[in-house]
């Protein structure tokens, strides 16, 4: 009996722990996506309080703190009084008439333009529509498809700059991936040396090196175009296309990893060096493990945030290098519709582009801390800081 | 003092250091010796002079040096200004009011190709009757052509290329259609086709003065297509001018910007470490925000709608990084150093927080700094290049991004200006690899865990 109280109790209380460990686990979780919700809730409104303050900044500059307004109002009055004394019927009227009826035309087109309300007010205007990519039209630019909203413009802009940049880029990586891999393992040797000698030759940007290869390929060879995306006029069939994309490709591509390959590869190869001469890997070398299996668990895992790190500031610098590189190569992207947009006094033009890049660099932000966390076990999103 | 002997010591070890400290010390020394030599308001006056300060200089024309690498001799420049005293001058009175001056230009020609252009300059002085001028031209053959007859006005230039007599009498004198003036006064006639004779050329510039106060000086050019060590741009600009400042403001630019930046950040992330709590707060999300405004387009933004001087650039570059993101690296190493004892003794005597700050903790990782800024330097340099080849240089002062833009908007690569665009391009690329290369070894230096691998 007493036996089978015991028994029994026991059972109970096996039942209860099943249970409480059951609960605990599912409460621990419960906790844990609460906090994950927590923290990437905290997290995305602080990135969109940063956005807004970086493009109400830009909305401040890039207006000239209201005084590209005066300029819009100068051209309207211009273009109304032009249009006016164009106007046959208008000589009839007496001077004051005329002025008077001017007047109220440029009210009217100031209202329909909101310049009727205080700068102030205005500039929350435009960024509540910005944060909202509510992008509006803009003033001068056109997209070639003919439409002056700023959307289309830059949608129209954005796949020749991702095209030629994600080629980049991605060439760039894996390069440098694999270049550095393979210095760390011939640590020492003449090409280890030389990218190290080479390393320096990065301090110039990779627009700096385009020039050299224009010069080159397209003056002194002639066998690559100076620039541009497609040869003109642009061929029909699709392979055409791309071949014709592809050469004009080449220089681009070429002159953006001179300028970062050799100090990124080396970057990499003395991550990867560190993380070699841990003991856990010389563990696995006397386990007799083979190269490659120690290169992929042992090493490139542990270096994987570095290396992400590193490649997200590549990115993030891109954008100011798009600007020039674009060009520089006279390639129809958003860096140059950026630029061409600021020369043209284009505000919403410009403004369109921060907001872009703002959320593009947030996200990059945003999602670098779950690839951390993917990469990297030790991490977990929302525990701690991490300052 | 003897923490930097030692510094020193370990940095003589890499030969790239060395190599870069010359080339800065080079840079440094042309940097200082360019102002005293040629002093900023006269390079800018020099550099935005237009045609007037450059009259004498060819267009376009590549740097003497090249004639070096080259089978043919490239003709040089000749200039005789009779204002200079060159040459020789004849003045003969044929009556009361008349008088006859002569000029007599003697010159060699050991070129093996012709003049671009042929221009003679004159500025006459007179009342009402305008002197009369003829130019004869003796070729080391003996022949003499008679090149043109003019009546100049107070200033005149007379192109030898565009004068139809000229031209006429040289096609019968060469037998070649429609030859350029500047071809055929020095061509060889004995020889198929266009040849240069070589050998003492004559010009005689005669001006009749018909008033006892007239006067009349000449200026002939024979223009070069090789002109200087630098050679020439578009509007007949001496590139040298432009070599040369650009040196000093190069320097200025990327160094007052390296310092600027690393200072001001580095002060930043002191403050915010030392105050914590808000301040801290207040900063790492300023450096967020920061890090959303991308530098190169606020740059360009401001370049296009307010200002271009390469001085209001240099404060902004500063003024944006105030809040970059060094900031964490900062705050990361700071937040160590404040846990130190010596920063407890210090506040157990009552020192203020600023003393705290700018005494004990930023003088702690100076010697961080200093690979910082050297390695900064080239950044800054090409982005003043980058601006300038945006068009957004500064509007008064040459710098070489200023000779890559032009160059690049006169098309040089396309017509085969090399020089234009390699010269600059060669300063930055030396200034920006000597800085980064003994930045790479001060980073060794004054970071020994990087020297193992």
């Amino acid at each position: 009996m007493a036996a089978d109280l015991v028994v029994d109790d026991f059972n109970i209380n096996s039942e209860v722990d099943v249970e409480a460990i059951e609960a605990s686990a599912r409460r621990a979780r419960l906790q844990g996506a609460r906090r994950l919700l927590r923290y990437t809730a905290l997290k995305v409104v602080a990135l969109i309080f940063t956005v807004a303050v970086g493009v109400y900044i830009t909305v401040i500059v890039a207006n000239m703190g209201g005084e590209v307004d005066k300029i819009r109002l100068a051209a309207i009055r211009e273009s109304v009084v032009l249009a006016a004394t164009a106007d046959p019927s208008f000589r009839e009227l007496s001077a004051e008439q005329r002025a008077d009826l001017i007047n109220t035309q440029v009210e009217l087109e100031a209202r329909r333009y909101g310049l009727d309300q205080p700068f102030l007010q205005r500039s929350f205007t435009y960024l509540r529509d910005a944060m909202l990519l509510d992008l509006g039209f803009a003033q001068g630019l056109i997209s070639d498809s003919g439409s002056r909203l700023v959307r289309n413009i830059i949608l129209e802009r954005l796949p020749s700059t991702l095209v030629l940049f994600g080629t980049a880029q991605l060439l760039l990586f894996f390069w440098a991936l694999f270049l550095g891999l393979r210095l760390s393992r011939r640590y020492g040797s003449f090409s280890d040396k030389l990218v190290l000698a080479l390393a320096p030759t990065s301090s110039a940007p990779g627009w700096f090196y385009g020039l050299f290869l224009i010069l080159i390929f397209a003056s002194v060879l002639q066998f690559l175009p100076f620039g541009g995306m497609v040869s003109a006029p642009p061929p029909d069939n699709r392979l055409d296309y791309a071949l014709s994309l592809g050469r004009h490709m080449i220089l681009p591509v070429a002159a953006w990893l001179m300028g970062a390959i050799f100090l990124t590869s080396y970057n990499w190869r003395t991550f990867f060096l560190i993380y070699s001469s841990e003991d856990y890997v010389e563990m696995a070398k006397a386990k007799g493990l083979p190269d490659r299996m120690i290169e992929r668990r042992y090493i490139l895992r542990p270096t994987l945030p570095n290396i992400v790190t590193s490649f997200s500031l590549l990115v993030i610098t891109l954008w100011s290098g798009a600007i020039i590189h674009e060009t520089v190569f006279n390639w129809p992207g958003i860096g140059r519709l950026y630029f061409q947009a600021i020369a043209a006094f284009d505000t919403p033009v410009i403004v369109g582009n921060v907001v872009l890049y703002a959320y593009l660099l947030a996200i990059t932000v945003f999602l670098l801390d779950f690839i951390y966390a993917l990469v990297d076990p030790r991490v977990r999103v929302g525990e701690g800081s991490r300052n | 003092m003897s923490a930097l002997a030692l510094r020193w010591q370990q940095l003589r070890r890499y030969p790239s250091a060395v190599v870069g400290l010359i080339v800065i010390a080079m840079l440094v020394i042309v940097s200082i010796a360019t102002p005293l030599v040629l002093p900023y308001s006269e390079a800018i006056r020099l550099w935005r002079g237009g045609d007037q300060e450059w009259r004498t200089n060819p267009r376009n024309a590549a740097p003497a040096w090249q004639n070096l690498f080259t089978e043919t001799d490239q003709a040089a420049t000749i200039v005789f200004d009779s204002a200079e005293g060159d040459g020789e001058q004849v003045a003969e009175q044929l009556s009361a009011d008349t008088r006859e001056v002569r000029y007599i230009y003697e010159f060699e020609f050991p070129y093996d190709t012709f003049p671009p252009e042929l221009i003679l300059f004159t500025s006459a002085t007179y009342a009402s009757k305008q002197p009369f001028v003829e130019l004869l031209w003796y070729t080391p053959d003996g022949r003499e052509i008679r090149s043109g007859e003019f009546t100049p006005t107070y200033t005149a230039s007379f192109r030898f290329d565009q004068d139809n007599r000229l031209q006429r009498r040289l096609e019968r004198e060469t037998g070649i259609e429609n030859v350029r003036a500047s071809q055929g006064l020095f061509d060889d006639p004995t020889q198929e086709g266009l040849q240069v004779l070589k050998g003492t050329y004559r010009l005689e510039v005669v001006g009749l003065l018909f008033e006892p106060q007239a006067d009349l000086e000449a200026t002939f050019v024979s223009y070069g297509q090789v002109h200087g060590w630098a050679g020439t741009d578009h509007l007949r600009r001496d590139l040298s001018v432009a070599l040369l400042w650009g040196t000093p403001l190069a320097m200025a630019f990327g160094l007052l910007a390296a310092l600027g930046t690393t200072i001001t950040t580095m002060s930043i992330a002191a403050i915010g470490v030392w105050f914590g709590g808000w301040v801290d707060g207040v900063i790492q999300r300023l450096t967020e925000v920061n890090a959303i405004i991308p530098l190169l387009p606020i740059l360009i933004m401001v370049g296009t709608l307010y200002s271009r001087s390469l001085w209001v650039m240099l404060g902004l570059v500063i003024a944006l990084s105030i809040f970059g993101l060094t900031i964490k690296n900062y705050r990361a190493i700071f937040l160590q150093v404040k846990e130190l004892p010596y920063i407890d003794a210090a506040r157990a005597y009552g020192a203020s927080n600023m003393r705290i700050i700018f005494r004990y903790l930023v003088p702690r990782i100076l010697p961080l700094l200093i690979p910082q800024i050297v390695t900064l330097v080239p950044f800054f340099v090409f982005l003043e290049a980058a601006l300038a080849l945006l068009g957004l240089g500064d509007p008064v002062l040459p710098t070489w991004g200023k000779l890559i833009n032009d160059a690049n908007s006169e098309g040089a690569l396309f017509y085969g200006y090399y020089y234009w665009i390699l010269q600059p391009s060669a300063l930055l690329m030396l200034a920006g690899l000597a800085f980064a290369m003994v930045g790479f070894a001060l980073d060794r230096v004054f970071n020994p865990k990087l020297r193992e691998i």
